[in-house]
């Protein structure tokens, strides 16, 4: 099994959490950083987005499924030229080595629900099988239909593997950094003049979850991830505790967006529609596949709110772990270390509870 | 209903139970009960709804403006209202009028207060209300929803909800009083398909009063596009008292007639849904039901303004 972008948040926890099943063979792990939580069996190995060394690691371990959660979803941790290498030609090179390496049966892809935009003429809830209604109108979100589009391509031309395209709501949970909870960390959230958007979360854990469930249960088709739950804005506020900013005026969003830059607070471009016009997901069909969810969209908001309040204490503390990839390295490789084969982590907290496949 | 939701929480079960087999494509389940098992789990503690309508922005204003309104401004009549099943799925049809239209909030509080089980009514609404600010806000809030296909099938279909269409659409609106009480076209029936999807009976409208509450007398093309707004009509009261001057409703008296339910099922229901003639016939013959009976309370009708 191969997992791409462990360094990215979803990349490590889910090889986290694979590891725990033991069908689950051998797990690599691959990305161009180091990653960033610490794991048992999984093996890193540091690579570009070259295809053909992706595809000799394919072939070289004989990987029969590729877990591929690198997708850039938000432009506030990756400049946009970065972004637009990851996604799209990133995909591409894992489908083109997808394609030439023979063992691999399961593709499994995380996407977002920027693939369906934010519009005025939407439906209240967006279903798998809808299209945005006009094309997309940020970089971000081009790439991702563009990356999603590369999918369901291979999808069809490649009748070997099977494909699973996971796309996901807004993402909330502590520490994670997005557009979002950057304008949910603010002591005022800027609102638009004359607009409370329906918005719709999914909390971290659930994330993870729901990629360990269509990696392990073999589904095929594209699932929404959203928690159960479409808030108004002036709720999510309400419930973080916060008071709203009804700041940005209706006209002209795009040059205040740029004029708030210069004062520090960011509203991203993908989020000027979304504080527009918001966006709702049909989660439906993954809870038909069996799945359920931990958290709703509101007590997702609530624990980002625990999480934000606790912050202004917290900060400072050491984390408690780090990564140090010779340390790591001589911890599992070293025939001096003393090993204790499968054993429950110690001193490690569970993210989650484990998966009952 | 909260009860036959699923509750939160819980581990996922084994996969070999899930009900995808091994690499297929899971799709929903076809009956409405399956389907309302899946819905979103239900909390209590929250005062909006997914669809962002808030009960609690929707009582103030029930208790004070449509009351008003409702009681004393237009002394709205009723009836006919036992042709609104007490419980499912029902797709209303109405005539509409007035630049800002009245009727939706009336038949809505008509339903809310005078029906035996107290129904609560989601109003469809053209998209560009989204794209307004402050109606953006407040549309949704109480029971406002863009007329797309899909909201209307998931709220008639899984969620059993009365759903309210204007056929005329924007068409309606746009009419000049002296055209009044002649109904335009439907468009293309797609509110018919809506309720044959979903299976759910078809409860015609025929609405008196609306017409003369809020008369236009021209449409002015030059301001329309000037001001950005989807139409800028001439009434008794607009532009000439401001922006708010779009509230000036005059004192009509209001009939609202529920006319008899018409079976989708006896149709052919979902299976005939994409039968184009049949679709048109339905439309014209709901159409033509609502005209006569317009005709036959205007004719009844001794004064607009005491009815």
């Amino acid at each position: 099994m191969l997992v791409t972008g462990l360094a990215t948040d979803w990349g490590g926890r889910l090889a986290r959490a694979l590891e725990s099943h033991p069908q689950v063979e051998a797990i690599i792990g691959i990305d161009s950083a180091e990653p960033r939580v610490e794991l048992e069996r999984t093996e890193f190995v540091k690579v570009s987005n070259r295809h053909s060394l992706l595809a000799r690691i394919l072939r070289a371990a004989e990987i029969d499924t590729v877990v591929d959660v690198r997708l850039a979803v938000n432009s506030v941790t990756m400049p946009p030229a970065e972004a637009h290498e990851n996604n799209v030609i990133g995909t591409m090179s894992i489908l083109a080595a997808c394609q030439e390496a023979d063992s691999v049966r399961r593709l499994i892809f995380k996407s977002s629900a920027h693939y369906y935009g934010s519009e005025q003429d939407d439906p209240a809830f967006f279903a798998e099988d809808m299209r945005r209604p006009h094309r997309p109108r940020t970089r971000l979100e081009r790439d991702i239909v563009e990356a999603e589009a590369a999918v369901a391509e291979f999808a069809d031309t490649t009748p070997r593997v099977s494909v699973a395209v996971a796309r996901c709501a807004n993402v909330l949970g502590p520490g994670l950094d997005t557009g979002f909870t950057r304008l949910f960390a603010l002591p005022l959230v800027p609102m638009i003049l004359g607009f409370d958007p329906r918005l719709q979360f999914v909390h971290r854990d659930d994330v993870v979850r729901a990629l360990e469930f269509l990696t392990l249960a073999d589904l095929e088709g594209t699932y929404n991830v959203a928690a159960d739950g479409v808030l108004a804005l002036s709720e999510v506020i309400s419930l973080l505790g916060k008071r709203p900013a009804p700041v940005v005026p209706p006209v002209g969003t795009g040059l205040l967006a740029s004029a708030l830059r210069l004062m520090g607070v960011r509203i991203p471009d993908e989020l000027v529609n979304l504080l527009r016009f918001g966006r709702g997901l049909d989660n439906r069909k993954l809870k038909a596949a069996g799945f359920t969810y931990t958290h709703t969209s509101r007590e997702a908001v609530q624990r980002l709110g625990e999480h934000l309040r606790l912050d202004p204490v917290r900060r400072g503390l050491e984390p408690a772990y780090t990564y140090e990839r010779e340390v790591e390295e001589f911890l599992r490789w070293s025939p001096y270390v003393r090993r204790e084969r499968r054993g429950p982590r110690e001193g490690v907290e569970a993210d989650h509870e484990p998966l009952g496949i | 209903m909260a009860s036959d939701r699923t509750p939160l929480g819980g581990t996922v079960e084994a996969a070999d139970e899930a009900e995808g087999a091994p690499g297929t494509d899971v799709a929903l389940p076809e009956e409405p009960e399956a389907r309302r098992a899946l819905m979103p789990a239900i909390e209590p503690e929250r005062l909006v709804n997914d669809w962002g309508r808030s009960e609690r922005v929707e009582n103030a204003i029930d208790r004070t403006l449509y009351e008003f309104f409702y009681r004393y401004w237009f002394r709205v009549e009723v009836e006919g209202i036992e042709n609104v099943p007490d419980h499912g799925g029902a797709l209303l049809v109405s005539n509409h009028a007035g630049a800002l239209p009245p009727d939706a909030a009336m038949i809505a509080k008509a339903l809310r207060d005078e029906h035996p089980v107290s129904r609560r009514l989601y109003i469809t609404v053209e998209h560009f209300f989204k794209g307004y600010p402050g109606f953006s806000m407040l549309v949704p809030k109480v029971g406002g929803v863009a007329a797309h296909p899909a909201n209307v099938h998931r709220l008639l279909y899984d969620e059993g909800e009365c759903v309210l269409v204007f056929p005329e659409g924007r068409k309606g609106t746009e009419k000049l009083f002296k055209d009044r009480y002649k109904l335009r076209r439907f468009g293309r029936g797609g509110f018919v398909q809506a309720a044959m999807r979903a299976e759910v009976p078809l409860v015609p409208i025929a609405l008196v009063g609306a017409e003369e509450a809020m008369p236009v007398f021209a449409q002015v093309g030059l301001l329309r596009r000037l001001t950005g707004l989807i139409y800028f009509p001439i009434t008794p009261t607009f532009p000439w008292l401001g922006p708010l001057g779009i509230l000036g409703f005059l004192p009509a008296k209001f009939r609202i007639r529920f006319l008899e339910p018409i079976d989708t099922v006896a149709l052919g229901g979902r299976e005939a849904a994409d039968d184009r003639a049949l679709v048109q016939t339905v439309a014209q013959e709901i159409r033509a039901r609502i005209q006569e009976n317009l005709h036959d309370m205007l004719a009844e009708r001794r004064s607009v303004w005491f009815g």
